[in-house]
Formats: C-alpha cells, structure tokens, sequence
C-alpha cells in the first residue's frame, strides 16, 4: 500500500495557502446535496460539525453522552497556545512550529505542524467572538500563560476551565445550527462499527444507548472526532466513556493505526492512592509555572515536607535543568519523577509521589494572586486529598494522559479510506512522539473549525449528488456484525467483572509498555495479552440484555476492543527500539541516562494495517525535514 | 489520602426500569467502604457485588469523575450532590460520611427531566433552551483581531463566573418549583456582561426565557436552594439579571 499523505509542494510558509488556493470548491447550491456525518462532538467534532453546517452541508453529529456539551474535550484546564505574540517576547509562527515540532522530538510532519501554527491565531480569534471568557489584564486585552516546553508566554485562558469554555463555545455554535436545521444531534448513541461500500466510507453503525436499538447512519463522508485512547491503561486522566472503539473498528476496516505506542504520560497529577480508584485526576500543568518540584535528598527521609529544611530538598528538575527548570516538558519531568521515585526518594503514603510546591510563589505574589490563578485546581486537590496546597505542599504522580497515536491521515486529513476523516486526538497528525502543553485544544480546534471545513470539499467535490441510503451490501453486513458481537458479550457469564479484565490489561501495560520500555517486558506483555483476552470471551460476566440502558454492555463492548487494540501498542512498541518523545526505550540511552532518539533508522511513522487474523502489517511513512534540523533535544 | 479508614452504610437506592416502569427505593447494606473513595467509587463497588451476584447494577451517568462534565447528579438524603457545598457527586468523598450512616440516593426529579433508568434523566431541556439564544451568531472565519475588543478585567471575571456552570441540573432538583433560572442565568449573564454578547442581547433574553417555559420548567419564587445547591457556586445576582435583560427586552421589543 502506498500511504500518500498529499503534502503540497512549495514553501513551508505557502504550502497552506497554496494547498487551498488548487483545491477543489464546493458551489454553495451544491453544498446542501450533501450530508456528512460526525462522530464526536468534543473540541474537534463539535467544531467540525458547526462549521460544515454553516458552510451549507447537511450535518448529522453522533455523541455518547446525553448532551454534546459534555464531551471529554470539557475537563481540560491549562490553556491553549496561539503565535500572537501579545506579550511582545518573540513569539511567531515559525517559533510556535519549531516548539511544536522539537517538543514531538521530531517525529511529525513539518506541513501539517506549520499549518498548525499558523491557523492557532485564527482560532483565539474565533473563541473570544464567541464570548468565551478568557482571561484579561487590566486593560482588557487578553492574558497569557507559560506553559512546559517553551520560554514565551503564548498559552490564553480561561481560569483552570479553558477546555470547558472552548468546548461550550463550539458547543453554542453547533446549539445555533441544531436549531438552524442544519446539524441534526443525535446524542446518547455508541458508534460500534464503520460501514465501507465501493471502498468509500459510507456511514457508521451505531447503538442507541437508551434503548438498545442497532441503527444505521449513511453519510456521503464520515468524520471521526472520537478522542484518545488513554483508558486502554484502565487508570488515566480520561473520561470513564473515553474508548478506543471508534477507532478500532475503522481499523478492522482497512484504516491504518498510525503509532498506537506514543502515549504521553503526565507529569502532574494526584497520586493513586486505593485499588478501587477509578480514574486518576489531573492538575494541570499551568502549576509548574509557579510551583517548584522536590523530593527530599535522604531516601527514605519520612518527616512532613514542612520539617524538611531547604538545604535538605533536591529541586531535581531546577538543578538538571537550569534554563527550564519546572517547566521542561511533559516526558521530562515525568521520566524524572520515576527516577527519583526509584530512588527511594518518594514521598506520600505510597512513595509513589512528589512536591510541587507553591510556598515560594505565595510569598512573591501574595496568595490572592496565586488562588486567582490556581484557585479551582487547589479546591480540587483538596476535595480529593483532604490537604490543601496553601499549607502544605501537593503531591503529585505522572499519570497516562494523551495519546499522540491515532488514525492514520494525509494532509487533508483523511485516512487512507477515502471519505473517512479523522479529527483531533484521534488522529496522529500533529504532535509527533510528545504533545507539548496547551497544543490539543489548538490541534482540535483547528481541525475542525478551519481544515477540514476547507479540505473536505476535494472530496465531495467528486462525489455525486444521489442521496446517500443504509440499504446496500455494506449495511447489511455490518448491522448483522455488530447485533452479533452484543449477542456475544451478553451472552458472557462467568465469574470476573468486565472492569477486572480491563484493570489488569491496564496493568500489564502500565509495567510493560509505559514511559520506559524494553524488549523483555514488551514480549511478556505480547505473550500475556491474547491470553487475557481469552479469559474475558470465556469468563467474563455481562448482565442484562442488550435490548435496554445497559452501562455493563457498553462498558464490555470497550474493554473488548482495548484487549485487542493493547497488542498493536506493544507491537508498534517492540518495533521502535529508540527513545523518542514520551518514551524510554531502555535499550537506547546515552550514558547519562537520558533518551537516545535514533533518526537514522526510525525517522517515520508507522502506520498499521489490519490483516484479520493474520499479525498486521506495518507501513512506514518516511518522514523527512527541509527546514528543521534534527537537534537532540536538550532542555538544560 | 491518609487514613486507611472504612465505613459500613445502608443504602435506600431508586430503582426503576424505565420511565413506563414503576419504581421503588430498594436496601442495600454496603461494608468497608474506605472514606477516600468519592461517592460514584462506592456505587461502583456496590454495583460490582450486585453483577457477581447475578443482580441488574444501579444505572447512573457519569464521565468525568472529575467535576466538569456535568454528568453525574443524584439527590443523596434530599440534596442534590449531597451534603458538602460546591461538590458534584463524583468530586463527594465518603469521608463525608460515617457508619451506620443510611443514604437515600434519588434521580434528580423534575418535570422536565423525565426519568431514563434508575438514579438516570434527561436534561435534553437544557440543551433546548441554549438552542434558542445561547449563543453570538458568528461564523467560522469571520472574527476581527481578538485583543480588538478590550474586555475590562471585572467583566471578564464576573462572566467567567457565570460561565462556569457545567449543566447538570442541581438547581433544578433543588427548586421546589423546578424552576431552571439559575441554568439560564448563567448564559445570559455571560454574554450580558461581554461586548460580544450585545448585539443580541434582546432576543437572547426573550427566546431563552421562552424555551424554558416551554420545556416545563417551573418559576421563580426566591427560595434560593438553586444557589445553595450549585456545585460551581453561581449566584442568584445572575438570576437577578437575567430579571433585568428580560425586562429591558420585553418593554423595548415591538
Ligand atoms: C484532564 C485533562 C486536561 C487536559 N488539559 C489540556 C490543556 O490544558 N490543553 C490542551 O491543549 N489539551 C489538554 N488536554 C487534552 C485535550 O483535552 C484533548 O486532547 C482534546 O480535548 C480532545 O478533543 P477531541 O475533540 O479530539 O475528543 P473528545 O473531547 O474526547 O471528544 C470525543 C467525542 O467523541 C465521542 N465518542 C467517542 N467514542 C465514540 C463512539 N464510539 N461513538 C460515538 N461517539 C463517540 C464522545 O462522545 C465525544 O463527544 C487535557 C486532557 C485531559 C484528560
Ligand atoms: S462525572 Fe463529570 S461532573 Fe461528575
């Protein structure tokens, strides 16, 4: 198979506009005669659809939840990033991509990243004409933050809530097209399989999560805007409904899964503390602006962090990292805390923590100013912890958090079936091997509010008219699949709860397929999951019927798909023997211990192709830089 | 995080099948139960044990565990939430609770809110009512500079406060009138208080007070248990102003 991904020739800095300029334009008359479908109604889907719709397209938007106001896209906190410069202190587009693209450790595509950056002010634009209410100084203009991973202010916010208020924003102009007539919403539906006819994408599969009802969806083009695939570790900062299903199943249709093993692990969140805990919460990483992380120097030093004098605190990452400090990025000061924990140097119940201290910023800046700024991620470490950060210092933990790997997809961002779109997290577009802070919601948000509005029409400018139906061939099959996959998973009833399965898998790769790897732990994990997987179609238990609201079922149906998604993760792992991003591969390491990316062997991406039963095939993207170049990244 | 206490409690759960179906408050003792778990931990434990017993577990929302979706909601001894302020059910922890406590746990109940299964409802009204005017009209593409409206930093923090509602339906179950000024306070405060917001200030104000109407929601009589029960803290002066637009906009529409 030869994965195009359709990069226009020219300048970096004109490839865009270029791109735009040769592209096929859908007449407005024509725009009506067409219906795409979303699925997904997080930042990307819910900008998506808004926009097409006011474009003229007929939009129809699938979600899970109850409305499309709660997507996962709603717990973010930190911010997001944009090159206006405001702050006068350099910013620009080139600088925003080459962060961008150093802080992926070079393993994304220069075009879609520049791209990215130019569109980020765009979107500040459109959110603050929406009325989101972003943070302001005093004389009204806007207000920025820092952010791990760079030495300008460019992140704009909105308190601790920015996902929040940039999702209600997309929100409220998706609400003005529902009752335009333009969008039709259909939440509370599960999308369980994706239909391909003539080797288009032609519509979705989908379950009525209220009643059970198996429906059919045909569309002339399908947009996924399903999210990441975190939960596949059972613990993760993610949404309890956030899946890798969607995804999964466009994959079993001939859809490449482009580096399922880049996963970002975050650094700041609130320990594990009990095995029935459910999800892990984060605290965003706009702390490290103000807080300063350290562990006791004497292992095993049990004293309350407040009887420790500073002479006897390691500020591990200020003294390793002098010109970032507290704000190296994610992958870093996650790594770090391992090492540190590893060390016997941990804190907390569990020695599975460190500080992130806020005593020094409270002094300098008074606490008012600190509560305005943290004020709601304090309260919420407290509800949690019972401990409050004014007085003591948090502890923290690195967590799984985002996932960079997704569906593959070309420039248009389309997969490699034609007319099935991927945006945002589920796709592996921008963000290399690590996703700098405050960069998903601007990748969401400029997938679906300005590229792919534009780079859709090329493809519906081919398609014909005819008004597409869920009758054919391709329906038939798929409707008759999925009815018999819910037939199966209820049909289960043995002795080991759905969630027990999916928190061992969560486990295993947790140990194996984690922030450091190697190969030993990555075959043991390859061995071990088919057998897991095994167990569950013959000992797990479902109850109810699928012909009702059935939380078990659905619950099942994603645990199901993630034991078999796992094992693409260590098989994409196992064959990245570098380190790169947000992983160690321990067998590639200088001899200071930090990451030994590898370019002169693995500089592409991996793009896998499912072979039924067969192990799946791996394609490679090369990936090639003419305007960066290719620096080992040192935050020191 | 510290304690490694545990408590046992009696659970007086809502069960109903669907909405044609009747339902009733069923008994469930639930032991060691650790207070560091949050309150939708406790009902996964709970729900665990009535799967291996071979019984239907108890339906609930829920997504973000983290108080920011809006998901979750359950009336827990009569207060939507439960006992602590500025808490959503899934930020509630047991330590909030002690032994041989009994807990009530109810849907959130209102005409509105019809009833989907067990401690579920919908609040599609909600998403009606921002359907008719919680929103600026501005389409993808057509946005002037962002730092060309200066927004004074007052506005700006008061609509963010406004802002800050996450749609779950609380005040809603606390009023006695089932009345959702609180919900709609909060957008049309937002966009009152922001320059981009008053171009369609008017209409706002007259279609959303009339969606919420329509989808059965009850008045406003001051009883205040909107704003007592509101897990993001708005306050009643939202309600207060949207008073005032509404009026503003009745008298000076043809
Ligand atoms: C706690 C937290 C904090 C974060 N903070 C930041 C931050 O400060 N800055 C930043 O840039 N990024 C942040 N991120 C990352 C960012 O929030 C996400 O990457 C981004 O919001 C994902 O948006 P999305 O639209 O791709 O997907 P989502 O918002 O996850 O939306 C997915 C949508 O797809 C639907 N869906 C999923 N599966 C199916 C299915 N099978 N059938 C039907 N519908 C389905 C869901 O219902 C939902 O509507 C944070 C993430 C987390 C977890
Ligand atoms: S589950 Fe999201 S607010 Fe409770």
């Amino acid at each position: 198979m030869n994965l195009d991904a359709k990069i226009p020739a020219g300048n970096l800095a004109d490839k865009w506009d270029k791109h735009r300029f040769e592209s096929k334009l859908v007449n407005p008359a024509n725009k009506r005669k067409y219906t795409v479908l979303v699925v997904g109604s997080g930042l990307a889907g819910g900008s998506a659809a808004a926009s097409l719709a006011e474009l003229g397209y007929n939009v129809t938007c699938l979600c899970i939840q109850d409305s499309p106001r709660r997507a996962h896209s709603i717990a973010a906190q930190g911010g997001i990033n944009a090159a206006k410069n405001y702050q006068n202190d350099g910013d620009s587009v080139s600088r925003l991509f080459y962060d961008t693209i150093k802080g992926g450790d070079f393993r994304s595509r220069e075009a879609n990243v520049y791209r990215l950056a130019q569109v980020s002010n765009n979107i500040i634009d459109q959110c603050a004409a929406q009325g989101i209410p972003f943070a302001r100084e005093y004389g009204g203009q806007l207000a920025n933050r820092s952010f791990g991973g760079a030495q300008v202010s460019r992140t704009f916010y909105a308190r601790g809530q920015t996902g929040q208020q940039l999702l209600l924003g997309a929100y409220s102009s998706l609400s003005r097209q529902i009752k335009l007539g333009k969008v039709t919403m259909i939440p509370r539906r599960e999308m369980l399989d994706l239909v391909v006819e003539d080797g288009h994408a032609r519509g979705v599969i989908s379950r009525n999560l209220v009643t059970g009802e198996i429906e059919r969806h045909a569309a002339h083009a399908v947009v996924l805007a399903t999210g990441g695939y975190g939960n596949v570790f059972y613990l993760s900062t993610n949404a309890m409904a956030s899946n890798v299903t969607a995804a999964f199943r466009a994959y079993k249709r001939g859809a490449c899964f482009a580096n399922p093993c880049y996963v970002q692990i975050h650094p700041t969140c609130i320990p594990v503390h009990g095995d029935y805990q459910s999800k892990l919460t984060l605290m965003s990483e706009s702390l490290r602006n103000d807080g300063r992380v350290w562990v006791p120097k004497h292992r095993g030093d049990s004293r309350s962090p407040e009887q420790i004098p500073e002479a006897e605190r390691d500020y591990y990452l200020e003294n390793k990292y002098p010109s970032f400090g507290n704000l190296v990025p994610r992958d870093v000061a996650s790594r770090n805390a391992k090492i540190q924990c590893d060390l016997g140097k941990g804190v907390g119940e569990t020695g599975l923590a460190v500080y992130l201290d806020f005593a020094e910023a409270i002094q300098r800046d008074g606490q008012e100013t600190i509560m305005r700024k943290y004020g709601n991620l304090f309260q919420m470490y407290e509800k949690i912890t019972d401990r409050d950060p004014i007085t003591s210092p948090m502890t923290i933990y690195p967590a799984v958090h985002y996932t960079m790997g997704g569906l593959w997809v070309d420039y248009n961002l389309m997969s490699n079936i034609p007319g099935l779109f991927v945006l945002g997290e589920a796709n592996f577009s921008d963000h290399g091997a690590n996703r700098l802070g405050a960069s998903a919601l601007m990748q969401g948000l400029a997938d679906g509010y300005f590229v792919l509005p534009s780079t859709i029409a090329t493809y519906l400018g081919q398609c014909s008219f005819d008004p597409v139906t869920a009758t054919g061939e391709g329906f038939a099959e798929a409707d008759d699949a999925a009815k018999k996959r819910l037939d199966k998973l209820i049909g289960l009833n043995g002795k080991r709860t759905v969630d027990d399965f999916h928190k061992e898998l969560g486990r295993l790769l947790w140990d194996n397929c984690g922030m450091a790897r190697n190969a030993e732990g990555l075959q043991r994990a390859l061995a071990k999951i088919p057998e897991l997987r095994e167990e569950f179609w013959q000992n797990g238990l479902v109850s109810g019927t699928p012909n009702e609201f059935n939380q078990t079922l659905e619950k099942a149906g994603r645990v199901a798909d993630f034991l078999e998604f796992g094992e693409l993760m260590v098989r994409d792992a196992l064959d990245r023997k570098e380190s790169c991003g947000c992983h160690l591969r321990e067998e590639s390491q200088t001899d200071e211990h930090e990451a030994l990316r590898n370019d002169a062997e693995y500089s592409y991406v991996s793009a896998w192709q499912y072979q039924g039963g067969k192990s799946p095939v791996l394609h490679k993207e090369p990936l090639s830089f003419e305007n960066v170049e290719l620096a080992s990244r040192s935050y020191k | 995080m510290s304690s490694a206490i545990t408590i046992d409690l009696i659970l007086k759960i809502w069960r109903q099948q669907n909405i044609h179906a009747r339902g009733a408050l069923q008994t469930y003792t639930l032991n060691d139960i650790s207070t560091d778990m949050s309150f939708l931990e406790m009902l996964d434990v709970l729900n665990d044990q009535l799967v291996l017993a071979g019984y239907d577990p108890v339906a609930f929302d829920h997504d973000c565990r983290e108080g920011i979706c809006g998901m979750c909601g359950a009336v827990v001894n009569g207060q939507p939430h439960g006992p602590e302020t500025e808490t959503t059910l899934c930020q509630l922890h047991m330590r909030h609770f002690k032994t041989g406590d009994t807990l009530v746990i109810e849907p959130f109940r209102a005409r509105a809110f019809k009833l989907v299964k067990d401690l579920v409802v919908d609040r599609s009204a909600f998403d009606t009512i921002i359907q008719a005017g919680g929103y600026v009209s501005v389409n993808t593409g057509g946005a002037q500079d962002a730092n060309s409206l200066p927004v004074s930093q007052k506005n700006a923090e008061e609509a963010m406060d406004a802002a800050a509602c996450i749609g779950c339906g609380a005040c809603v179950a606390a009023c006695p009138n089932a009345a959702a000024m609180l919900f709609v306070s909060g957008k049309i405060s937002q966009f009152a208080l922001l320059p981009q917001g008053h171009p369609e200030r008017r209409e706002r104000a007259l279609n959303m007070v009339k969606a919420m109407d329509e989808e059965g929601f009850g008045n406003c009589t001051n009883e205040r248990e909107c704003e007592v029960s509101c897990p993001k803290g708005l306050s009643i002066r939202n309600i207060a102003r949207l008073n005032r637009e509404f009026l503003k906009a009745a008298i000076s529409l043809p």
